[in-house]
């Protein structure tokens, strides 16, 4: 494997690693937005939160990641899309920035309207996100980004059937992952009501994920045959794969041990990346520019490949021991009443401050 | 008219703007991510040793203030490495190679500090308390180390090293080593360091004295003052000693970027000191302004005789605004001297009483002080970048040519997206802050001093 081949690689596991749990964190989003009112919402709103809020910033990196990688080991590929899909990828950002807005404001938490405003900020950027940056990889697969500084055009290329349906995908497959999550994270905390809740929205997420699936390939199909051809041809034992490891992990996520659940959804999801990294070996911007056309200067690759190693050895501990201490139950359960921490609370729940 | 004026395309003014726009709200946070864990850890140390519990509550409300800070500007953060390429891909598509490895360094740098932050702030219920504080302990080192990379990426771009670029334009040779350690790297990342600590230490140390001069005279207080303000009063000298020798450093490095910042006109000798003053770029003139003769060669050479070219010598290639960067650099020297009599101040009256020093004066100056840093670190940049241009990477690649080519209605559009949403964010995270205290405030009524560590019966289910 030539030093780029590599790096694309990690890239891939960048993705991979964003789409398991960057995305799985946007589709909360989307559950903590149709949660419905403040009291009706209020148990599956609290179970996301606590689910999601120690973690939501790491799972966050890997996206920073594989910007910084693509711009480093292929610059010229990452100057054709970021100036081509300027308008998907800037929407999307549109989506990170809301997200940290409402994460902010969902601190004040004495307000119950700021609360509910912070709720709906923060949910419409959970669907901005990965509903663009779908939109975004599809625009990469139909092959219409050329190389050059904003040489495709900067409104089909993203405005089509097929994009937009990576997109809608992509935020069915998030939102999928998520609930089938919450199952086992609802097991966990012994909250077995909301086991039923998210049952059935799991089932309504996948179902819209096949349907959305089926139809992007259709839509390839008729788009750029020579791409859906390759996705067909050499991803198919990955796309079966991942369709099922997520229902397996759909089936298993009320039954076996929740870390091995996790990992089938996981497994799923990566399979589904890889069938697509797979279809576009060995092109950056398909069917232009080539992993090795578009790759740095060696030494440059050999160092990203050293930080990688670096990487490995520093983060993957100190993310096994986040991930262990909130498994465990270590790392404070109510994250926004231990803001407002010294506070005695003689009327029980829900009066805080004065 | 001037044929290059025309040639300038028309998405470079909202690219420029968007950017800096976008840069100067993320360096707000910047400082509360590098410097504020090192406080919050001191006073978690202290209270810790001595089993106080005044100093405990101070570390575990700075870490939820750390922690929401630190999330704002994770996603300000994050827009700006999208904008590296939505906004400029002649420079990352064409240097990406070169100067790229600092940023995945910072991304390690970064993630590690969001992992451990998050494991610090969300620890405190249920983690051993100095088990807590061994896992908090390495944030300041890894927020050093994304310090260290991006400043190292600046640097790159006002002293580009590490390629060369043959006849034809391509670029050849790259060493990302000697990328990283080039010449402006040790100058600007120590000045950024202490800059960032300072800013971190006076806002904080501000706010606890805006408490003391309303009567809050409490141990919580003096504790909020006395730890910052002594790391603020510490480094402010410095960072004095540290920027002459830069202004030094930029002189020889950037004489342009110099010529700027001083505004010197004509190149000679016997330069004078002009303070402020607007200049002119038609005549090449400076209009209004204190002169003070001879001192600017005095400074950048040690004597009168002193050759300081002038921005006569620049005439393709001086910043598009002087007097921007000139008032800029005049700002944050004139802070940093105002800082230091605050220093000494401070550091007499507290040798002698061993308290807050009571002068309402002080205490008024000491309140500005988080502010006034605040300025100086906004007009550092300023004169950085600003005074950069027409350059984005100096002498080899410029502005104009590394942005991008999309539709300049398209980027007026999204500046403007951009200037609203940020406007929430900053709207949102201050109303968090100011409820957090009030939050605070309300239960500092009460007596529950222990309860620093460990879940409390009142919020147990």
């Amino acid at each position: 494997m030539s030093a780029a081949t590599a790096v694309a690689a990690v890239m891939v596991l960048a993705v991979t690693l964003y789409a398991c749990t960057g995305l799985a964190d946007h589709g909360a989003g989307i559950w903590d937005l149709t949660a419905g009112g403040s009291e009706r919402g209020r148990r599956p709103r609290s179970l996301i939160d606590n689910a999601i809020t120690p973690v939501w910033e790491a799972n966050h990196v890997w996206l920073i990641y594989l910007l910084v990688l693509c711009w480093t080991a292929f610059g010229d590929a990452f100057a054709a899309i970021m100036s081509t899909l300027f308008v998907p990828l800037a929407l999307g950002l549109l989506g990170i920035v809301l997200r940290a807005a409402g994460f902010a404001m969902s601190k004040d938490a004495t307000r119950a309207r700021v609360r509910h405003v912070a709720g709906w900020v923060f949910g419409v950027g959970s669907f901005l996100t990965p509903f663009w940056l779908g939109t975004a990889l599809g625009a990469v697969v139909t092959g219409r980004v050329p190389a050059g500084n904003a040489a495709g055009n900067e409104v089909t290329s993203w405005l089509n059937p097929a994009a937009l349906l990576i997109g809608l995908l992509t935020v069915a497959v998030g939102a999928y992952v998520s609930a089938v999550y919450l199952l086992a994270e609802a097991r966990r905390q012994a909250m077995p009501d909301l086991l039923g809740y998210f049952r059935p929205r799991a089932l309504v997420a996948g179902g819209a994920g096949v349907l959305a699936g089926v139809a992007a390939l259709i839509a390839l199909r008729v788009d750029n045959p020579q791409m859906a051809d390759r996705l067909l041809s050499r991803g198919w034992p990955l796309l079966v794969l991942s369709v099922l490891a997520l229902a397996g992990s759909f089936l298993l996520a009320t039954g076996i041990r929740v870390w091995l659940m996790r990992l089938v959804a996981a497994a799923g999801i990566a399979a589904l990346v890889w069938a697509w990294a797979v279809a576009q070996y060995p092109y950056l911007l398909p069917f232009t520019l080539t992993v090795s056309e578009g790759a740095a200067s060696a030494v440059t690759l050999r160092w990203l490949l050293i930080w990688f190693v670096a990487a490995l050895v520093l983060v993957i501990p100190a993310l096994i021991l986040l991930f262990r201490l909130d498994q465990r139950g270590e790392l404070g359960e109510e994250s926004a009443e231990s803001l407002g921490d010294v506070v005695p609370d003689p009327q029980g729940v829900g009066h805080r401050g004065q | 008219m001037n044929p290059t004026v025309l040639a300038v395309p028309a998405q470079l003014l909202p690219a420029r703007e968007q950017m800096a726009f976008t840069l100067m709200f993320h360096i707000i946070f910047v400082p509360f991510g590098v410097a504020l864990p090192a406080m919050m850890l001191i006073a978690n140390y202290k209270g810790l040793r001595r089993n106080d519990s005044v100093a405990l509550r101070l570390a575990r409300r700075w870490s939820h203030a750390a922690g929401l800070l630190f999330a704002v500007g994770a996603a300000s953060g994050t827009v700006l490495s999208f904008e590296m390429g939505l906004l400029w891909p002649g420079l990352t598509g064409r240097f990406g190679e070169v100067f790229g490895l600092p940023f995945a360094i910072e991304g390690l740098g970064f993630f590690l500090e969001a992992i451990l932050v998050a494991i610090y702030i969300f620890g405190w219920r249920r983690l051993r308390p100095w088990t807590h504080f061994w896992l908090g302990v390495p944030i300041p080192f890894v927020a050093l180390v994304g310090a260290f990379s991006i400043i190292s990426a600046n640097a790159w771009m006002n002293q580009p090293a590490g390629f060369t670029i043959s006849p034809t334009g391509e670029i050849t040779d790259v060493d990302p080593i000697a990328a990283i350690f080039n010449d402006a790297l040790w100058y600007e990342l120590l000045h950024f360091v202490l800059a960032a600590y300072m800013a971190a230490a006076f806002t904080l140390a501000s706010i606890y004295v805006v408490g003391w001069l309303r009567g809050r005279r409490d141990r919580y207080h003096r504790l909020g003052i006395l730890i910052p303000l002594t790391i603020g009063a510490v480094l402010t000298p410095i960072q004095f000693v540290v920027g002459d020798l830069i202004a030094v450093a930029i002189f020889q490095d950037q004489p342009a970027k110099f010529a700027a910042m001083e505004v010197v006109t004509n190149s000679g000798t016997h330069q004078p000191e002009v303070l402020y003053g607007i200049y002119d770029s038609a005549t090449n003139t400076v209009k209004g302004g204190i002169s003070i003769p001879g001192l600017d060669s005095l400074l950048a050479g040690n004597s009168v005789d002193t050759y300081v070219p002038g921005l006569d010598q620049f005439p393709d290639a001086k910043p598009s605004n002087v007097t921007i960067v000139h008032w800029a650099f005049d700002t944050m020297a004139g802070i940093g001297t105002v800082l230091i009599l605050l220093a000494l101040w401070f550091g007499i009256a507290y040798w002698r009483k061993r308290d807050v020093p009571g002068n309402r004066l002080f205490l008024w100056f000491a309140a500005s002080s988080g502010v006034l840093t605040y300025i100086a670190v906004e007009c550092g940049w300023i004169v950085t970048e600003v005074g950069r241009q027409p350059w984005v990477v100096y002498n080899i690649l410029r502005t104009e040519d590394a942005v991008t080519d999309a539709n300049a209605t398209g980027l007026w559009v999204s500046f403007t997206v951009v200037l609203l949403l940020y406007l929430v964010l900053a709207v949102g995270t201050v109303a968090v802050l100011r409820a957090m205290s009030r939050r605070w405030r309300a239960s500092d009524r009460t007596d529950d001093e222990d309860a620093v560590y460990g879940p409390r019966p009142e919020v147990l289910k």
